[in-house]
Protein backbone atom coordinates (compact mmCIF):
# COMPACT_ATOMS: atom_id res chain seq x y z
CA UNK A 1 0.00 0.00 0.00
CA UNK A 2 2.30 2.55 1.00
CA UNK A 3 5.16 3.10 -1.57
CA UNK A 4 7.42 6.33 -2.21
CA UNK A 5 5.39 8.21 -4.73
CA UNK A 6 7.21 12.06 -5.72
CA UNK A 7 4.21 13.71 -5.42
CA UNK A 8 6.09 17.21 -4.56
CA UNK A 9 2.39 19.39 -3.78
CA UNK A 10 1.87 16.37 -1.23
CA UNK A 11 5.35 16.38 0.46
CA UNK A 12 5.09 20.21 0.76
CA UNK A 13 2.71 20.31 2.65
CA UNK A 14 2.91 17.39 4.87
CA UNK A 15 6.54 18.72 5.38
CA UNK A 16 5.00 22.47 6.55
CA UNK A 17 1.40 20.64 8.24
CA UNK A 18 3.86 17.86 10.63
CA UNK A 19 5.69 20.58 13.05
CA UNK A 20 2.02 22.73 13.61
CA UNK A 21 0.37 18.95 14.32
CA UNK A 22 3.16 18.12 16.78
CA UNK A 23 3.10 21.62 18.53
CA UNK A 24 -0.60 21.24 18.67
CA UNK A 25 -0.41 17.85 20.12
CA UNK A 26 2.75 19.02 22.84
CA UNK A 27 0.42 22.21 23.81
CA UNK A 28 -2.80 19.60 23.91
CA UNK A 29 -1.04 17.32 26.41
CA UNK A 30 0.84 20.22 28.75
CA UNK A 31 -2.05 21.96 28.88
CA UNK A 32 -4.62 19.54 30.05
CA UNK A 33 -5.11 20.86 33.49
CA UNK A 34 -6.21 24.58 32.03
CA UNK A 35 -8.34 23.26 28.94
CA UNK A 36 -9.81 20.42 27.48
CA UNK A 37 -7.25 17.66 26.32
CA UNK A 38 -4.81 15.65 28.09
CA UNK A 39 -2.22 12.73 27.48
CA UNK A 40 -5.01 10.59 25.31
CA UNK A 41 -6.13 13.15 22.85
CA UNK A 42 -2.62 14.86 22.40
CA UNK A 43 -1.12 11.76 22.21
CA UNK A 44 -3.74 10.40 19.25
CA UNK A 45 -2.58 13.71 17.85
CA UNK A 46 1.30 12.98 17.70
CA UNK A 47 0.38 9.71 16.83
CA UNK A 48 -1.58 10.88 13.25
CA UNK A 49 1.07 13.26 12.58
CA UNK A 50 3.39 10.26 12.29
CA UNK A 51 0.89 8.16 10.00
CA UNK A 52 0.91 11.68 8.16
CA UNK A 53 4.55 11.26 7.69
CA UNK A 54 4.01 7.57 6.55
CA UNK A 55 1.59 8.22 4.52
CA UNK A 56 2.89 10.98 2.42
CA UNK A 57 6.65 9.88 2.54
CA UNK A 58 7.19 6.09 2.44
CA UNK A 59 7.19 3.40 5.63
CA UNK A 60 11.38 3.54 5.58
CA UNK A 61 11.31 7.06 5.93
CA UNK A 62 9.49 6.92 9.57
CA UNK A 63 11.24 3.74 10.49
CA UNK A 64 14.46 5.73 10.27
CA UNK A 65 13.28 7.69 12.92
CA UNK A 66 11.22 5.53 14.95
CA UNK A 67 12.70 2.10 14.32
CA UNK A 68 10.41 -0.44 15.49
CA UNK A 69 12.42 -1.74 18.71
CA UNK A 70 12.42 1.94 19.65
CA UNK A 71 8.72 2.34 19.09
CA UNK A 72 7.75 -0.55 21.14
CA UNK A 73 10.29 -0.05 24.31
CA UNK A 74 8.11 3.05 23.89
CA UNK A 75 4.94 1.67 24.21
CA UNK A 76 5.77 0.13 27.04
CA UNK A 77 7.73 2.68 28.92
CA UNK A 78 5.05 5.14 29.11
CA UNK A 79 2.93 2.53 31.28
CA UNK A 80 6.21 2.63 33.48
CA UNK A 81 6.39 6.18 33.39
CA UNK A 82 2.90 5.88 35.17
CA UNK A 83 3.13 3.09 37.24
CA UNK A 84 6.78 4.47 38.49
CA UNK A 85 5.10 8.03 39.24
CA UNK A 86 2.52 5.38 41.50
CA UNK A 87 5.09 3.51 43.10
CA UNK A 88 7.31 6.15 44.18
CA UNK A 89 4.42 7.26 46.01
CA UNK A 90 3.77 4.13 47.65
CA UNK A 91 7.65 4.10 48.38
CA UNK A 92 7.86 7.62 49.99
CA UNK A 93 5.17 6.39 52.37
CA UNK A 94 1.57 7.26 51.15
CA UNK A 95 -1.01 5.39 49.05
CA UNK A 96 -0.60 4.68 45.16
CA UNK A 97 -1.05 7.31 43.08
CA UNK A 98 -1.66 10.11 46.06
CA UNK A 99 0.53 12.35 43.97
CA UNK A 100 0.42 14.58 47.59
CA UNK A 101 3.25 12.82 48.97
CA UNK A 102 5.95 13.80 46.41
CA UNK A 103 6.83 17.24 47.99
CA UNK A 104 9.49 15.64 49.98
CA UNK A 105 11.34 15.07 46.69
CA UNK A 106 10.08 18.65 44.68
CA UNK A 107 10.21 21.64 45.39
CA UNK A 108 6.36 22.61 45.78
CA UNK A 109 3.82 22.87 48.35
CA UNK A 110 1.44 19.42 48.24
CA UNK A 111 -0.85 21.05 46.88
CA UNK A 112 0.60 22.31 43.39
CA UNK A 113 2.85 18.80 43.39
CA UNK A 114 -0.42 17.25 42.81
CA UNK A 115 -0.90 19.44 39.63
CA UNK A 116 2.69 17.78 38.55
CA UNK A 117 1.61 14.26 39.61
CA UNK A 118 -1.00 14.50 37.05
CA UNK A 119 1.06 16.13 34.39
CA UNK A 120 3.70 12.99 34.95
CA UNK A 121 1.35 11.02 34.30
CA UNK A 122 -0.32 12.69 31.38
CA UNK A 123 2.83 12.28 29.82
CA UNK A 124 3.15 8.83 30.61
CA UNK A 125 0.01 8.19 28.96
CA UNK A 126 0.74 10.87 25.76
CA UNK A 127 4.24 8.33 24.97
CA UNK A 128 2.19 5.21 25.29
CA UNK A 129 -0.56 6.49 23.14
CA UNK A 130 1.63 7.70 20.39
CA UNK A 131 3.61 4.62 20.30
CA UNK A 132 0.91 2.53 19.57
CA UNK A 133 -1.22 4.23 17.55
CA UNK A 134 2.50 4.08 14.95
CA UNK A 135 2.65 0.58 15.80
CA UNK A 136 -0.69 -0.56 14.57
CA UNK A 137 -1.46 1.88 11.68
CA UNK A 138 2.29 0.12 11.09
CA UNK A 139 1.18 -3.89 11.38
CA UNK A 140 -2.38 -3.11 9.92
CA UNK A 141 -1.89 -1.23 6.94
CA UNK A 142 0.97 -3.64 5.43
CA UNK A 143 -0.08 -7.10 7.37
CA UNK A 144 2.75 -6.92 9.29
CA UNK A 145 5.45 -7.33 7.01
CA UNK A 146 7.02 -4.09 6.60
CA UNK A 147 10.65 -5.32 6.07
CA UNK A 148 10.16 -5.85 2.58
CA UNK A 149 9.67 -1.85 1.23
CA UNK A 150 7.93 -2.91 -1.79
CA UNK A 151 4.75 -3.99 0.16
CA UNK B 1 -33.91 -13.92 7.70
CA UNK B 2 -33.74 -10.64 7.12
CA UNK B 3 -37.02 -9.78 8.70
CA UNK B 4 -36.30 -11.41 11.76
CA UNK B 5 -32.94 -9.23 12.05
CA UNK B 6 -35.53 -6.08 11.52
CA UNK B 7 -37.78 -7.22 14.27
CA UNK B 8 -34.89 -7.56 17.02
CA UNK B 9 -33.94 -4.09 16.05
CA UNK B 10 -36.75 -2.39 16.21
CA UNK B 11 -37.45 -4.59 19.56
CA UNK B 12 -33.95 -3.34 21.22
CA UNK B 13 -34.50 -0.20 20.27
CA UNK B 14 -37.70 0.43 21.39
CA UNK B 15 -37.08 -1.09 24.68
CA UNK B 16 -34.25 1.58 24.70
CA UNK B 17 -36.08 4.05 24.30
CA UNK B 18 -38.50 2.64 26.80
CA UNK B 19 -35.66 2.48 29.57
CA UNK B 20 -34.41 6.19 28.59
CA UNK B 21 -37.65 7.23 29.53
CA UNK B 22 -36.94 7.15 33.51
CA UNK B 23 -33.38 8.13 33.30
CA UNK B 24 -33.16 12.30 34.72
CA UNK B 25 -33.57 15.06 32.39
CA UNK B 26 -30.14 16.51 30.74
CA UNK B 27 -28.94 18.84 33.27
CA UNK B 28 -31.05 17.95 35.97
CA UNK B 29 -29.57 19.63 39.32
CA UNK B 30 -31.49 16.98 41.04
CA UNK B 31 -30.49 13.96 40.03
CA UNK B 32 -28.39 11.06 41.28
CA UNK B 33 -25.83 11.66 39.61
CA UNK B 34 -25.84 15.59 40.15
CA UNK B 35 -25.85 15.39 43.99
CA UNK B 36 -24.09 12.04 45.08
CA UNK B 37 -20.50 13.23 44.53
CA UNK B 38 -20.11 15.74 42.14
CA UNK B 39 -20.37 19.24 43.90
CA UNK B 40 -17.90 17.79 46.39
CA UNK B 41 -15.48 17.27 42.94
CA UNK B 42 -16.44 21.17 41.90
CA UNK B 43 -16.37 22.80 45.00
CA UNK B 44 -12.80 21.24 46.12
CA UNK B 45 -10.73 20.77 43.16
CA UNK B 46 -8.76 23.67 42.77
CA UNK B 47 -7.84 23.54 46.68
CA UNK B 48 -6.99 20.01 46.40
CA UNK B 49 -5.36 19.74 43.09
CA UNK B 50 -4.43 23.11 41.72
CA UNK B 51 -6.35 21.85 38.27
CA UNK B 52 -8.89 23.95 37.23
CA UNK B 53 -9.99 21.51 34.63
CA UNK B 54 -12.17 19.31 36.50
CA UNK B 55 -12.51 16.91 34.22
CA UNK B 56 -8.88 16.19 34.13
CA UNK B 57 -8.46 16.29 38.18
CA UNK B 58 -11.01 13.53 38.23
CA UNK B 59 -9.57 11.88 35.51
CA UNK B 60 -5.58 11.68 36.55
CA UNK B 61 -5.91 12.65 40.35
CA UNK B 62 -9.04 11.68 41.76
CA UNK B 63 -10.17 8.40 39.11
CA UNK B 64 -5.88 7.70 38.83
CA UNK B 65 -6.23 3.72 39.06
CA UNK B 66 -8.88 3.59 36.33
CA UNK B 67 -6.48 6.07 34.03
CA UNK B 68 -4.04 3.27 34.55
CA UNK B 69 -6.25 0.14 33.79
CA UNK B 70 -7.03 2.43 30.66
CA UNK B 71 -3.51 2.80 29.42
CA UNK B 72 -2.66 -1.26 29.75
CA UNK B 73 -5.51 -1.96 27.88
CA UNK B 74 -4.00 0.55 25.26
CA UNK B 75 -0.58 -1.19 25.84
CA UNK B 76 -2.75 -4.70 25.46
CA UNK B 77 -4.05 -3.39 22.04
CA UNK B 78 -0.73 -2.83 20.60
CA UNK B 79 0.73 -5.83 22.03
CA UNK B 80 -1.59 -8.11 20.34
CA UNK B 81 -1.48 -6.33 17.50
CA UNK B 82 2.32 -6.99 16.91
CA UNK B 83 1.52 -10.51 18.15
CA UNK B 84 -1.24 -11.29 15.52
CA UNK B 85 -0.21 -9.70 13.01
CA UNK B 86 3.73 -8.84 12.74
CA UNK B 87 5.66 -11.71 10.39
CA UNK B 88 9.61 -11.88 10.12
CA UNK B 89 11.44 -12.28 7.34
CA UNK B 90 12.94 -15.15 8.04
CA UNK B 91 9.97 -16.68 9.21
CA UNK B 92 9.30 -19.97 6.91
CA UNK B 93 6.07 -21.44 8.52
CA UNK B 94 3.79 -18.41 6.46
CA UNK C 1 -33.56 27.76 20.35
CA UNK C 2 -30.96 24.98 20.70
CA UNK C 3 -33.53 22.53 20.46
CA UNK C 4 -33.65 23.27 16.64
CA UNK C 5 -29.72 22.20 16.44
CA UNK C 6 -30.66 19.19 18.07
CA UNK C 7 -32.74 17.93 16.11
CA UNK C 8 -30.82 18.30 12.58
CA UNK C 9 -27.25 16.91 14.23
CA UNK C 10 -29.45 13.59 15.33
CA UNK C 11 -30.87 13.58 11.66
CA UNK C 12 -27.30 13.82 10.25
CA UNK C 13 -26.34 11.38 12.62
CA UNK C 14 -29.10 9.08 11.63
CA UNK C 15 -28.51 9.35 7.79
CA UNK C 16 -24.74 8.97 8.18
CA UNK C 17 -25.15 5.99 10.05
CA UNK C 18 -27.79 4.36 7.62
CA UNK C 19 -25.57 5.69 5.05
CA UNK C 20 -22.81 3.96 5.97
CA UNK C 21 -24.02 0.49 6.12
CA UNK C 22 -25.98 0.79 3.04
CA UNK C 23 -23.09 2.01 0.67
CA UNK C 24 -21.01 -0.57 -1.24
CA UNK C 25 -17.74 1.16 -1.36
CA UNK C 26 -15.67 0.18 2.02
CA UNK C 27 -13.50 3.75 1.45
CA UNK C 28 -16.97 5.74 1.17
CA UNK C 29 -18.01 3.74 4.35
CA UNK C 30 -15.41 4.96 6.51
CA UNK C 31 -15.56 7.94 5.18
CA UNK C 32 -19.21 7.93 6.54
CA UNK C 33 -18.24 6.79 9.63
CA UNK C 34 -15.63 9.37 10.12
CA UNK C 35 -18.39 12.04 9.27
CA UNK C 36 -20.70 10.20 11.99
CA UNK C 37 -17.80 11.30 14.57
CA UNK C 38 -17.68 15.06 13.73
CA UNK C 39 -21.59 15.15 13.94
CA UNK C 40 -21.33 13.09 17.80
CA UNK C 41 -18.21 15.32 18.17
CA UNK C 42 -20.62 18.23 17.33
CA UNK C 43 -23.52 16.88 19.59
CA UNK C 44 -20.96 16.24 22.53
CA UNK C 45 -19.72 20.09 22.51
CA UNK C 46 -23.44 21.15 22.04
CA UNK C 47 -24.05 19.20 25.53
CA UNK C 48 -21.06 20.96 27.30
CA UNK C 49 -18.86 17.61 27.56
CA UNK C 50 -16.03 19.01 25.99
CA UNK C 51 -13.52 16.78 26.72
CA UNK C 52 -15.23 13.89 25.16
CA UNK C 53 -16.03 15.87 21.96
CA UNK C 54 -12.21 16.47 21.76
CA UNK C 55 -11.68 12.78 22.18
CA UNK C 56 -14.22 11.88 19.78
CA UNK C 57 -12.60 14.47 16.84
CA UNK C 58 -9.32 13.20 18.16
CA UNK C 59 -10.02 9.25 18.16
CA UNK C 60 -13.25 8.48 16.36
CA UNK C 61 -12.90 10.84 12.96
CA UNK C 62 -8.84 11.13 13.11
CA UNK C 63 -7.26 7.79 13.82
CA UNK C 64 -10.05 5.11 13.19
CA UNK C 65 -10.39 6.65 10.08
CA UNK C 66 -6.76 6.22 8.85
CA UNK C 67 -7.08 2.94 10.82
CA UNK C 68 -10.07 1.63 8.68
CA UNK C 69 -8.04 2.88 5.52
CA UNK C 70 -4.98 1.10 6.26
CA UNK C 71 -7.20 -2.51 6.65
CA UNK C 72 -9.10 -1.73 3.57
CA UNK C 73 -5.94 -1.63 1.36
CA UNK C 74 -5.58 -4.98 2.97
CA UNK C 75 -8.65 -6.41 1.67
CA UNK C 76 -10.98 -5.85 -1.24
CA UNK C 77 -13.07 -2.65 -1.66
CA UNK C 78 -16.46 -3.69 -2.21
CA UNK C 79 -18.47 -5.23 -0.60
CA UNK C 80 -20.61 -8.71 -1.47
CA UNK C 81 -24.09 -7.85 0.12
Amino acid sequence: MIRLIEDLHIQFVCRIMVPLIQFFALYVIAHGHYSPGGGFQGGCILGASFILMMIAYDIEYVKKRFPEKFNTFMVAFGVFLYAAIGALCLILGAEYLNYGILHKILPADPVKVRALGTLGIEIGVGITVSAVMLSIFLNLSTFGKHEKSEV
Amino acid sequence: MKVLALIIVILTGSLLIYSSLDMPDWGDPNSPASTHVSPRYIEKTIEETATPNAVTSVLADYRGYDTLGETVVIFTAAVVCILLLRRFEDDKTH
Amino acid sequence: MIWIVDILLLTIVVICAIGAIYVKDLLSSAILLGAYSFLMCLLWTEMGAVDVAFTEAAVGAGISTAFFIGAIYQTTRRTKD
